[in-house]
């Protein structure tokens, strides 16, 4: 599934109200007598309600207002919480619980964690997770080289066009995944452009591309996908950069190589931690383009799940595997969203 | 500026334009060439032709494409809905209260789309609810997969809202039911549109979860294109692709402009 670009943006999510100035508030705020208006005061009905019920507001007018929102109160404010919640449990909570469950209770019988056993001595199984694990890395770290390099381009050597570059990666953030491997096959296919340039240019019957239907093929298409959501936070960080900082240390004698390591580099670590937390998440989750290269040899965590409940309709080792799966992700996932706050996300 | 020298300034972007253009442009302007001819098999497609797309707007493939905006829209219009009713409710709880709903709205990004398809067939095959075999397994799906996004957006919307409105509207005597209605949500309007854009766009483009659990007779259109791109037809594949991503960009597109009515109003 495509990941979300424009939220776990750092700096984007900044409160330019979130602290009301005073003199936003001072044509509406008749006086020490309505405390819900001070500045300082929550905003969650519950407290204004109670706020206007016991101020001394002495018109009926007003008392009568009160009371009205006094009766409010009986719902507190978590409440309202509750059926959005409710929802959530039905439709994934539950399900959830039912795949852990299932993975459990292996149809055929035996103990809670006999599929658990078999699963884990299978080959396969074993040799997914270590190509899901290398694939997931090595497309994290190649987006996190190819982001930085080239979001530092768009914003430190402008050049005309570069607004509409970083407009470009925002539309590409909304194509799904598999679009870039179904682009791959025409490109570097054993019939694609690649080689057919090699050929007329050669004279040779075939081209020397054939890596798409290998792990590297994968490696490509994810790390094609996946840079976008690299530079958008590091262009949202180099933005709030003071440019002033690059100008001392470039006056100062400081080469670009070195500008970039002592100054930049730092600033952008912490935009750097929650893009590749992000996308190392999603490339542990990726299916569709391991879906459409269609290599047999390379399986991947979700392929597998893919495969054993729907090819093989074994749900037993489905679940195991989906359960494996998820203790993976989510742990990484609670990892990022640890970065990303700390990064001011 | 970074690099002050003119043989600077051009080896960098000529490193930029190595790297951005094949990787990113190249692969949207292949799908829509090879989307307009029959064969390719040199450096450029040959045998132009239109008929790829005379059949993606007929038959099965139109079929899918109202699947696809009927899914996509009722999904997104869902997820809206529950999204910001917890990115309300969790705006008026404590700290502690806000970062439970953050952390339960939050999980269906992290756990593999394919694994929420599984759970989602697993848990609807069976009665009390018996799903499977129905569209209505498929929306649900997708609503589960995009109101995580739904609700990240708008909570981040609430925060950038300026207390002092919905204050000054208390103050004056509004109700909790008015000020919502007649300050946050206006207010809120553009997250709102540009979340529901967001959610449209992923749903459309949502394969994973889909893949496991599409009936017969609900194809959305990314299955349509691997089951057409699986049978070896790549060129009706891509034009296929080419309408998904028109009418996502259409639709993102409108979207786009409600917003900027919305806030000129």
């Amino acid at each position: 599934m495509a990941e979300a670009p424009r939220l776990d943006v750092p700096g984007a999510v900044t409160a330019p109200g979130a602290s009301a100035p005073s003199h936003t508030g001072a044509p509406f705020t008749p006086g020490p007598r309505h405390p819900a208006a001070a500045p300082g005061a929550t905003d969650r009905p519950a407290a204004r309600g109670a706020d206007a019920a016991t101020g001394p507001a002495t018109t009926p007018d007003r008392a009568s207002g009160g009371r009205a929102r006094a009766g409010v109160r009986v719902v507190p404010a978590w409440l309202w919480g509750v059926p959005p919640v409710v929802v959530l449990a039905l439709v994934f909570l539950y399900p959830l619980a039912l795949v852990v469950q299932q993975s459990l209770t292996p149809e055929n019988g035996g103990g809670a964690f006999d599929a658990y056993a078999s699963v884990f001595a299978s080959h396969g199984f074993r040799e997914a997770l270590g190509t899901t694990v290398w694939l997931a890395v090595g497309a994290t770290v190649g987006c996190l080289v190819l982001g930085f390099a080239l979001a530092l381009v768009i914003a430190f050597v402008p050049f005309p066009g570069a607004k509409g570059v970083a407009k470009f990666i925002d539309v590409f953030l909304s194509f799904p995944s598999f679009l870039i491997t179904l682009a791959l096959l025409f490109i570097y296919g054993t019939v694609g452009m690649a080689n057919g340039v090699w050929s007329d240019l050669t004279g040779a019957a075939d081209g020397p591309f054939h890596f798409l239907a290998t792990p590297w093929g994968v490696l490509l298409a994810e790390i094609t996908y996946f840079t976008p959501f690299v530079m958008r936070p590091l262009l949202a960080a180099f933005s709030q950069l003071d440019t002033a900082q690059l100008e001392v240390a470039s006056s100062l004698g400081a080469r670009p190589a070195r500008i970039v390591r002592r100054v930049i580099l730092p600033e952008a670590l912490p935009a750097l931690a929650a893009g590749g937390s992000l996308v190392l998440v999603m490339c542990l989750n990726e299916f569709g383009i391991v879906l459409f290269t269609g290599a047999k040899d390379v399986t991947t965590l979700p392929m597998l799940v893919y495969g054993k409940a729907i090819l093989e309709s074994d749900y037993s080792a489905a679940c195991v595997v989906a359960v494996v799966n998820i203790a993976i992700s989510v742990g990484l996932f609670g990892l990022y969203r640890v970065v990303s706050k700390r990064a001011g996300a | 500026m970074l690099v002050h020298s003119k043989t600077g300034r051009w080896a960098a972007w000529s490193l930029f334009g190595l790297l951005f253009l094949p990787l990113f442009a190249l692969p949207l302007l292949v799908v829509v060439a090879a989307s307009f001819s029959t064969h390719w098999s040199g450096a450029f497609p040959s045998g132009p032709t239109a008929g790829n797309y005379a059949s993606a707007v007929r038959g099965e493939s139109l079929q899918a494409l109202t699947t696809s905006l009927v899914t996509a829209l009722v999904a997104s219009l869902l997820a809206l809905t529950v999204g910001s009713w917890a990115a309300l409710a969790a705006a008026g709880l404590k700290r502690r209260g806000k970062r439970c709903l953050d952390a339960l709205f939050m999980l269906p990004v992290a756990v593999p789309s394919v694994v929420v398809g599984l759970a989602v067939l697993v848990a609807f095959s069976k009665p009390p609810l018996l799903l499977n075999g129905t569209s209505s397994i498929v929306i649900l799906a997708h609503t589960v997969l995009v109101t995580a996004f739904a609700y990240q957006s708008v909570s981040a919307a609430i925060l950038r809202l300026d207390p002092a409105y919905e204050q000054a509207a208390a103050s004056l005597g509004a109700r909790p039911a008015y000020v919502l209605c007649r300050v946050k949500l206006p207010l809120l309007l553009p997250s709102l549109t540009a979340a529901a854009g967001l959610c449209f766009a992923l749903s459309m483009g949502e394969l994973s979860a889909t893949m496991m659990l599409y009936p017969p007779d609900w194809m959305p259109l990314p299955v349509r294109i691997f089951t057409a791109t699986d049978r070896g037809s790549l060129f009706s594949g891509s034009a296929v692709a080419v309408v998904l991503m028109a009418t996502t960009l259409l639709v993102l597109l409108a979207v786009s402009r409600i917003r900027t009515r919305a806030t000129y109003r």
